[in-house]
């Protein structure tokens, strides 16, 4: 029997303003408990929020960055549940009427096994503004659980896709691609060890073929994409296993336990999930005019689809090094700089691409952290370019860079990649090369073509390297016709 | 729609209100009264006619994203509620509210 696994996304990213969704009081991390805690967020009798105007832009960059519809009129709504990190009694959030509406984001899935990377096109089903909860704390005092509310009331934008995702590939490439973009507009930090980006995800499983959803379960606060690719793979062999031996799924709220990578139930939904909304009448509805999104789209950064198109016009680059190189805006600042410092495009977008990227994943460093500055990249490539070294000899300037030498030419130096270009020099290495390998010489002549490459092997063995290879192949070429 | 005294003990319990066998009865039909009028209302055709979120007709006022609010913790912990076991101190302790333990 051929399964298929169905897979949507709910996101909630702590948008990046000062103050929080509905009164005054700071956002900033880390402060001593209940300090940034206003009458608003432990929520005194009378109180009344005020919506802040920066949380309503960070909602329309996100909705015109994803093409999505925005609301001229949405509204807030109360989600009433109790616990005691929520000391109203409800959620402020928005129901029947969210700000941004249908959407799409575009994913890059990359390559595994014998499977080619993809393109997908993954449909938001919309994005809401709502309010955090503050957090417990236990252990502090015997017996009971202590509250700090310092988070309770933080802006938090909440991305709901459409169940399009068929893979944990695919889930862990859309919430990439999402945690790029919202740091991209600038409407979230992206810190996931902070809880700035959050991600609950929707499996299910169907047999292939059928077009009805199976029973989801709902594995709630990933916060890394490794956990979240291990979560979804163990979900949905637990989910088939299931199945297979003859039993059914329920609705369940689920936990993945990173020591042990195994999901169990948290909580059955059935009693939990009647949160009965109503429009919050401390709110007003949310208007937002033609002229509000024309005045966020003024101060929106180039989008990655824009660049991308203009990289492709600008630098000559193919649709794929486009694409690869503005995954994130950091990589694409690199990469630009690497040009504007004298690079050749199409050289640094493989370098950038490659060497670069190689080692920043191997050592787990994000591009901002590599210690090859862009300068240092451009001013190795344009000793390429100018044949001072070869493509091998700039390997090692690479790897020397990277240990902490900065200057390309003392690193050549130093190292004595000088490429030999002097055609003296390697007339006379051709020469000796000829004189000493007459068998080969034979064979190339007798039409042997693999004898040529042989000989150009031998006149490289002979310069340590350090001959230049495009020099050596004409002029090879030149003595073996002549 | 009909409602049952189940129902009401289900709402009850959401809300977290206490409502005693007696009164379950006498709240099942006052509530099943309140349904009979939104039925009532339900006949009126509202073709083409928005749907009101709140009785004034105005749209969202916004907050400049400025800090305004200073901390105020040791006032308002002043205030917090007790734990419920005889003592009348409120219950905080290393700036936190203590709350019955709470387990997911």
């Amino acid at each position: 029997m051929e399964w298929e696994v169905v897979i949507g996304l709910e996101t909630h990213a702590q948008l990046q303003t000062k103050t929080k969704i509905f009164s005054g009081a700071s956002t900033a991390f880390g402060a001593e408990p209940n300090t940034q805690a206003c009458e608003v967020s432990i929520a005194l009798p009378g109180v009344l929020p005020v919506l802040n105007k920066e949380a309503v832009q960070c909602a329309i960059k996100f909705g015109l960055a994803v093409n999505a519809e925005i609301a001229p009129r949405s509204v807030f709504a109360r989600k009433n549940y109790f616990y005691p990190d929520l000391p109203k009694g409800y959620q402020i959030s928005q129901y029947e009427l969210p700000v941004v509406g249908k959407g799409a984001v575009t994913i890059q899935v990359p390559a595994a096994g014998k499977n080619a990377a993809y393109e997908k096109v993954i449909n938001i089903t919309r994005a809401h503004l709502e309010e955090d909860a503050g957090k417990s704390v236990h252990g502090a005092v015997e017996g009971m659980s202590g509250i700090d509310l310092n988070r309770a009331g933080t802006p938090l934008l909440e991305i709901v896709t459409e169940p399009d995702m068929r893979s944990a590939a695919e889930a862990v490439a859309y919430a990439k691609q999402l945690h790029e973009l919202v740091q991209w507009i600038g409407i979230c930090d992206g810190n996931m060890q902070e809880g700035s980006f959050r991600c609950d995800v929707n499996v299910s499983v169907r047999k292939k073929g059928s077009e009805k959803l199976g029973t989801r379960r709902e594995i709630k606060n990933l916060n890394s994409f490794k956990f979240m690719q291990q979560a979804i793979e163990y979900e949905t062999n637990w989910q088939i296993e299931t199945l297979e031996d003859g039993g059914t799924i329920q609705q369940a709220t689920i936990l993945f336990n990173p020591d042990t990578g195994e999901t169990r139930a948290m909580r059955s939904k059935e009693e939990a999930n009647d949160y009965r909304y109503f429009p919050d009448p401390d709110l007003l509805p949310l208007e937002v005019t033609e002229a509000d999104k024309a005045a966020v789209r003024a101060n929106m950064p180039e989008l990655p689809e824009a660049m991308k198109a203009r990289f492709e016009a600008q630098y000559a680059l193919s649709g794929y090094d486009a694409s690869a190189l503005t995954t994130s805006r950091a990589l694409a600042d690199y990469f630009v700089a690497a040009v504007d410092a004298g690079a050749e495009a199409k050289q640094a977008a493989n370098w950038v691409m490659g060497s670069v990227s190689a080692k920043l994943n191997a050592e787990d460093k994000a591009i901002h952290d590599s210690p090859v500055s862009a300068s240092q990249l451009a001013q190795l490539l344009k000793r390429i370019a100018d044949a001072t070294i070869s493509n091998n000899a700039a390997k090692q300037v690479f790897e020397a860079m990277w240990a902490g030498e900065a200057d390309v030419d003392v690193i050549i130096e130093a190292k004595g990649l000088k490429q030999v270009s002097d055609t003296g020099a390697i007339e006379a290495i051709i020469n000796e090369v000829l004189a000493a390998n007459s068998a080969m010489v034979e064979e190339y002549k007798a039409g042997k073509e693999k004898a040529f490459n042989a000989l150009v092997g031998q006149a490289m063995k002979a310069s340590k390297g350090k001959a230049n290879p495009a020099q050596v192949n004409d002029m090879l070429k030149k003595k073996l016709t002549a | 729609m009909a409602l049952s005294i189940e129902d009401i003990k289900k709402i009850a319990h959401l809300a977290r209100i206490e409502v005693s066998e007696g009164d379950a009865a006498a709240t099942l039909s006052k509530l099943t009264g309140i349904l009979g009028l939104i039925e009532q209302m339900q006949a009126v055709d509202t073709t083409g006619i928005v749907p009101m979120s709140h009785s004034q007709d105005l749209s969202q006022r916004l907050r400049d994203d400025v800090v305004t609010k200073v901390n105020l913790r040791e006032e308002f912990q002043k205030n917090a509620p007790a734990l419920g076991n005889g003592s009348s101190e409120p219950a905080v302790a290393d700036g936190l509210y203590l709350v019955p333990k709470v387990i997911e």
